[in-house]
């Protein structure tokens, strides 16, 4: 479904060690030696929150991040090491209020059961502001991790070998999200009835067997945790083309894509939509959020001089998937809502430098966009689904019995 | 010279799915909404307890073929609940049951260490292994693995997760700006694990944690649980609450350790352990009885017979006598996904033991199962209970308890007000925390240090 003209611009921002730039780590600003401490991530999150932002994401990995797409490096001289996204997320749950969290789960080595129940518990513990971003993993680095499977290597990215894995690996993490949200539903909201004259706790023709058999792996469920909050929390994820948006258009609530121009905009945004007819969707609706790489200083040249610096330090250019913005917030608020106007309901930041470039989204560019009359003022709802306009969905098992 | 006091260590469970809530208190509260783990926690952690800890199932209990109804049903995600935990708790220590069997070595070692870093030491891993394949029917491998296999699974798993710890020594990160080295060392974390269960290798992606490894608790029975304790564990949660078992539990366990050059202060013995309450002794043992009656209901008596009679006993009276046939001994049990299966090891002599019991006292089904079901550890006034624990510790039965209150989240105040003051009076329970870390609750040495003395000697 599309959005209408009037509605809000949503905004995100995508947390990630330092920053996205792989030098943001040797900024001044930059809290290096703390990254592995609750307080950092607490702190990064209440300054998304005080900017009024919709939700975070937090990056995750089953191996250690790496320069290079598929493989793993030596690389001494950028962060490696990370924590369990899930469990930064629920870490800084009972210190916000209002902002969704929304943490990275690798489908191709995650159970679907441990997962949904995660997500759920994270609903749970922060009152309906849960989701998840769903990665796929073709590393065979990372398979090796887990030594359960061996993920074939990828070599030339658009060979018909590799869209051949890659579909496989999305089609799984389709039935991933499949499990994990039939699970969220397993349970009716009014199963625990607490009858004492019957001496029952639960009805238990209101819990549910998923029984789903699918080509990778079979679920019986229920699960062992009640429905969340919310019903069903946010899902997500990263899309760059056909197969990913398949994955988008099926499964998800939330995509982000990646368009350098208005133009690529439009067609990314009416490929999805396409997707979506074809997986008889079409009437559910489905955000689509522009990811950016963000530079933001008060004074252009000083964003461009900041991002050449870093460059010099790293000893190469930073390359991204998605476009890098260096300028002021005023320039980043043209460029959203031209982007805006293809199609986007909203946008995922990914700040080079957290410690410079988050403040400046909320200190800047949020004022920026308020003044323009997109974005909200005050948080409107206590739920992701609230923020994100999205209602509270209704339960796929219904009960037989009158 | 008189042997120094033994202090006492203590920790709470929360009292979620298990046959000793009684949800139909009207004090009874959620035990999914996070504020009942708030409030719970935050008791524990003003009485200055060691831990909280969870307990945890994979799949929903089932009785003939339906799903148990009549307990507490349902149950948040260890880790998450564990980790949100930690911002609402500054010392108490987490302890989460996390099973072998359902689980990879990289994911667990990951969730662990993260809990570790974010709470700042204070994790620790209750290693189960789960029971049988009818909760493998909610995982991608699927099946089950016989007992054997479950515990040499179970000890690689534990072994394959402390060297994916040890793979990070603690010096690795130096972020050093002007240098631009973030790492010391390109190879931090590395690791190769080549055995029966796991063949596996690569780079582990978290720094070594605050405790280097989280706490090991184990809580099998069987005697390959309990070389596994003595081999590798620094607790155990056992169910032998009583003076006589416990100290014949305690004996055993502990005689195990010297075959793995460990002393008898590695590992600590902690029962579960339920308590009630009362003015006087009397009026304690009163409302005893009457928590029994609300948490065994007839149907929850006719349930608890099943276990033992493997067999739909429906149709049977509560409150008249006990079934006249046999037990059915077939392998398929009616029961499944639940610890009490396995407690009735000879169903027939259990079944002639309890007629005469009941024949002996008049007593009815639910009667019997009231009688020889699951009793409250502790019962009497405040300083009665203060003084038998100290008792249990002071003579070896344990070295402290982990409490199940029957109550969601209040349950524990009780207890926190009126006997933790007492145990401090006489000298064997902290009045304020004296570290930081799990560890130093429970008086473990560091696994650095360890290795350091192990090195020396
Ligand atoms: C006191 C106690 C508590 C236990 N708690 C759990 C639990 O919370 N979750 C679980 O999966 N298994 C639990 N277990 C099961 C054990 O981990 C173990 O798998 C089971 O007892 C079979 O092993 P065994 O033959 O050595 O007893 C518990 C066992 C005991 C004795």
């Amino acid at each position: 479904m599309s959005p209408t003209p009037s509605a809000p611009l949503h905004l995100a921002v995508a947390l990630d060690g330092t920053g996205w730039h792989p030098a943001s780590w040797r900024e001044p600003v930059s809290r290096p030696g703390d990254l592995f401490t609750a307080g950092y991530w607490a702190d990064l999150v209440a300054e998304a929150e005080r900017g009024l932002l919709d939700l975070v994401t937090v990056e995750d990995g089953l191996g250690p991040q790496s320069s290079h797409l598929l493989d793993p490096d030596e690389r001494t001289d950028q962060v490696r090491g990370r924590l369990d996204a899930v469990l930064i997320a629920a870490r800084v749950a009972p210190l916000t209020r209002h902002i969704g969290l929304v943490p990275t789960v690798v489908a191709t080595h995650t159970e679907p059961f441990h997962i949904s129940k995660a997500i759920a518990t994270l609903d749970h513990v922060s009152s309906g502001r849960a989701g998840l971003r769903v990665q796929i993993s073709a590393r065979p680095n990372e398979a090796a991790h887990f030594g359960r499977r061996v993920v074939p290597r990828i070599d030339a990215y658009d060979s018909p070998a590799a869209q051949e894995v890659l579909t496989d690996l999305f089609d799984e993490a389709a039935d991933h999200v499949e499990v994990v949200r039939r699970l969220w539903d397993s349970w009716e909201d009014d199963a625990e009835i607490r009858d004492v004259a019957t001496g029952r706790f639960i009805d238990r023709d209101k819990l549910h067997y998923i029984d789903f058999q699918g080509r990778f792996f079979s679920v019986r469920g229920p699960s062992i945790t009640p429905r969340p909050p919310q019903g069903q929390p946010i899902v997500s994820a990263l899309a760059h083309r056909t197969v990913p948006y398949r994955l988008v258009a099926r499964q998800a609530d939330l995509g982000y894509v990646i368009p350098h121009d208005a133009g690529q905009a439009r067609a990314i945004v009416a490929e999805v939509r396409a997707e979506q007819q074809a997986a008889g969707r079409a009437e559910e609706f489905l955000h689509l959020f522009g990811d950016l790489v963000v530079f933001l200083d008060d004074d252009p040249a000083e964003a461009a001089a900041r991002r050449d610096r870093l460059d010099t330090l790293a000893g190469q250019p930073y390359i991204s998937d998605a476009r890098i913005f260096t300028g002021t917030p005023a320039q980043l608020a043209d460029l959203l809502e031209d982007l805006r106007a293809g199609g986007l309901t909203g946008f995922r930041l990914r700040p080079a430098v957290l410690g410079h470039d988050l403040p400046a989204i909320t200190r800047g560019l949020v004022p920026e966009l308020q003044r323009r009359g997109v974005f909200r003022h005050a948080y409107e709802a206590d739920t992701l689904r609230g923020l994100l306009g999205l209602p509270r969905p209704a339960h796929r098992y219904t009960t037989a019995t009158a | 010279m008189s042997k120094p006091l033994k202090q006492i260590h203590l920790a709470a469970h929360f009292p979620g799915v298990n046959n000793t809530t009684v949800w139909s208190d009207p004090r009874a509260g959620s035990h999914i909404e996070f504020s009942s783990f708030v409030r719970f926690a935050q008791t524990a952690e003003r009485a200055k307890f060691d831990f909280l800890f969870l307990a945890e199932g994979l799949r929903l209990r089932e009785q003939g073929g339906s799903i148990y109804d009549l307990d507490v049903v349902g149950r948040p995600d260890t880790f998450t609940v564990l980790a949100a935990l930690a911002a609402v708790t500054d010392r108490l220590g987490l302890t989460g049951t996390i099973n072998s069997t359902f689980n990879e070595p990289y994911e667990v070692a990951r969730q662990f260490a993260s809990l570790d870093h974010l709470s700042g030491g204070r994790a620790a891993w209750n290693v189960v292994t789960s029971w049988d394949a009818f909760t493998g029917e909610n995982f991608r491998r699927g099946g089950f693995l016989p007992q054997g296999e479950r515990y040499s699974r179970a000890r690689e798993f534990l072994a394959t997760a402390n060297e994916l710890f040890d793979s990070w020594h603690g010096d690795e990160i130096i972020a050093d700006r002007a240098a631009g080295a973030f790492l010391r060392d390109a190879e931090a974390g590395a690791f190769v694990h080549q055995g029966q269960h796991f063949d596996i290798h690569g780079r582990f992606n978290v720094p070594r944690s605050p405790q280097g490894r989280p706490v090991v608790f184990q809580a099998g029975d069987s005697d390959e649980g309990r070389e596994f304790a003595a081999a590798d564990a620094d607790a155990i949660f056992s169910r032998y609450s009583g003076l006589e078992e416990g100290r014949a539990f305690y004996t055993d366990v502990k005689s195990r350790l010297a075959r793995y050059g460990r002393r008898h202060d590695q590992l600590l013995i902690l029962p579960a352990a339920t308590f009630v309450l009362g003015d006087t002794d009397t009026e304690a043992r009163e409302l005893a009885h009457e928590v029994r009656r609300q948490q065994v209901s007839g149907a929850t008596a006719l349930k608890h017979l099943e276990f033992v009679w493997n067999r739909d006993l429906s149709a049977y009276d509560p409150d008249g006598p006990l079934p006249e046939i046999d037990p059915d001994v077939s392998e398929e049990h009616i029961a499944r996904g639940r610890a009490q299966v396995r407690m009735y090891r000879d169903p027939l002599a259990t079944a002639r033991a309890w007629r005469e019991l009941a024949a002996a006292h008049h007593w009815s089904i639910r009667d019997l199962v009231i009688e020889t079901g699951n009793r409250q550890a502790f019962v009497g006034t405040p300083d009665t209970v203060a003084r038998t624990i100290d008792d249990f510790v002071q003579s070896d039965a344990s070295d402290g308890f982990i409490l199940v209150p029957h109550i969601t989240p209040g349950g524990l105040d009780e207890f926190a007000d009126k006997v933790v003051p007492l145990l401090q009076e006489r000298g064997v329970f902290r009045t304020e925390y004296e570290g930081t870390t799990l560890r130093d609750h429970l008086g473990l040495a560091h696994p650095d240090d360890a290795r350091d003395e192990r090195a020396a000697s």
